[in-house]
């Protein structure tokens, strides 16, 4: 073997920056072992190709194009921004960024107004990912005359034709994109990644909100830490839990209170501690809680 | 003969890599480019008909030649140029502009002599092509 040929793929993936990526992503979003695994492999791939593009193997781009499931708050927008980011790293990605639409911003009001604005967002996408949410909406058996058909057919052209311009990223809830996808079975065939983004557990969900309250710079109190674990439980069992984005409301809602609670106690000076705790009293006063008199 | 005129107007015609790397330098400019066509190539025609509006958020020169690529198959024989417009204050105005297709047979133009009072003689110039109606010069 010729030492000269030898391909330092550890020399590829630091050049890319992808250790601090990974390692970044592993801190930053919590649990979803599946996306991460998945983004890992792709992370892999882009780089493997790179080593085979320096030796003069055929590398011809892969397809990237994902689709998103998951229940409310699984993180799956999060993830689409992220993945911009990753694939622009890895150069994967001429430009990085996230176009987020949904199916007003595809489908047009009369015949004729949807390909052109279909085509509008698309050239915007370009050398970025296009993130559909809530894509299922984008088609509509009920109405036959409904026009989310043909945005679909230009999607599909674009994302066969102009695979190395932009990535699409399709998401919504998994029962729906499923029945969505059945009934488009083209665009599921061009979806190279399916991922399932699993509901958090409880340990998770505390972790994010202590991620999230450090990103808001205020803390828990000893005490108001063990209530939020009981909120979470009892959260959890309640009709429309939207996983993290429960969790954020209910900070929003307990730094309401806080604030409420700091204002009506004025008269001396608020230390700056008081003013970044979070107190059980702030989350025990939710509804969850069943206490009468209560707020949301 | 063959019609020079905009940015690059010395050179030869462009490769699309060269067009593409034009407008990457535009777009990080913060430049909205457009698409235009016409078949009259007289120079004081400055009026060409827009093909699409000019994209002011683009990212990606990909999406652009898309729009060059459609407005060259749907006029082969026509002049398509890309503009790139600048609208910070103080500009406002075309930074760029330069033709990306062209007839394939450019049969150029017509010095015209006329006699005015007291043997004062004016000049205009005129485009063969322009002898016939608009859609069906450059066959």
């Amino acid at each position: 073997m010729n030492d000269a040929l030898m391909i330092d793929l550890e020399a590829l993936a630091q050049e890319a920056g992808l250790p601090a990526l990974l390692a970044e992503l592993d801190t930053s979003l919590v649990g979803l072992a599946p996306v991460k695994t998945r983004i890992r492999e792709i992370a892999a791939l882009l780089v493997v190709d790179r080593a085979r593009r320096q030796v003069g193997l055929v590398a011809s781009a892969p397809s990237l194009h994902m689709s998103f499931t998951g229940n409310p708050g699984t993180g799956k927008t999060t993830v689409a921004l992220r993945m911009a980011e990753i694939l622009h790293r890895l150069g994967y990605c001429r430009k990085g960024h996230l176009v987020a639409v949904t199916r007003d911003d595809l489908v047009g009001q009369f015949i004729g107004h949807t390909a052109p604005k279909t085509k509008e967002v698309l050239k915007r996408a370009m050398g970025g990912v296009l993130f559909i949410d809530e894509a299922y909406y984008l088609y509509r058996p009920e109405n036959e005359r409904d026009y989310g058909m043909e945005a679909i057919e230009i999607l599909l052209q674009v994302m066969e034709n102009q695979r190395d311009d932009l990535v699409v990223i399709v998401a919504g809830y998994k029962d729906r994109m499923d029945t969505f996808f059945k009934a488009n079975p083209g665009l599921s065939s061009r979806i190279a990644h399916h991922i399932d983004f699993p509901d958090y557990a409880p340990d998770e969900l505390l972790s994010i909100a202590d991620l999230m309250l450090g990103g808001m710079q205020y803390r828990l109190s000893p005490a108001a830490r063990d209530t939020l674990v009981e909120y979470i439980a009892l959260r959890r069992e309640r009709p429309h839990f939207a996983n993290a984005r429960s969790i954020r409301n209910a900070l929003d809602r307990a730094r309401l209170r806080q604030a409420n609670r700091l204002f009506a106690s004025r008269g001396g000076p608020v230390a700056p501690e008081a003013l970044m705790t979070i107190e059980a009293g702030d989350l025990r006063a939710s509804r969850v809680f069943g206490e009468p008199g209560s707020s949301a | 003969m063959r019609l020079t005129q905009g940015t690059f107007s010395f050179l030869p015609d462009l490769t699309d890599a060269q067009i593409k790397a034009q407008i990457e330098y535009c777009l990080s400019k913060g430049w909205a480019v457009s698409v235009e066509y016409t078949d009259d190539p007289h120079p004081r025609n400055t009026y060409w008909e827009m093909y699409g509006n000019p994209m002011f958020d683009l990212k990606d020169a990909a999406g652009l030649m898309t729009e060059v690529n459609a407005c060259r198959k749907t006029f082969p024989d026509h002049y398509v140029k890309v503009n790139a417009f600048d609208s910070t204050h103080g500009w406002e105005a075309l930074r760029l502009s330069f033709i990306v297709n062209r007839p394939k047979v450019e049969p150029g133009f017509e010095l015209r002599r006329e006699e005015g009072a007291g043997r004062m003689q004016r000049y205009s110039t005129r485009s063969y092509a322009t002898a016939k109606p608009e859609g069906e010069r450059y066959r």
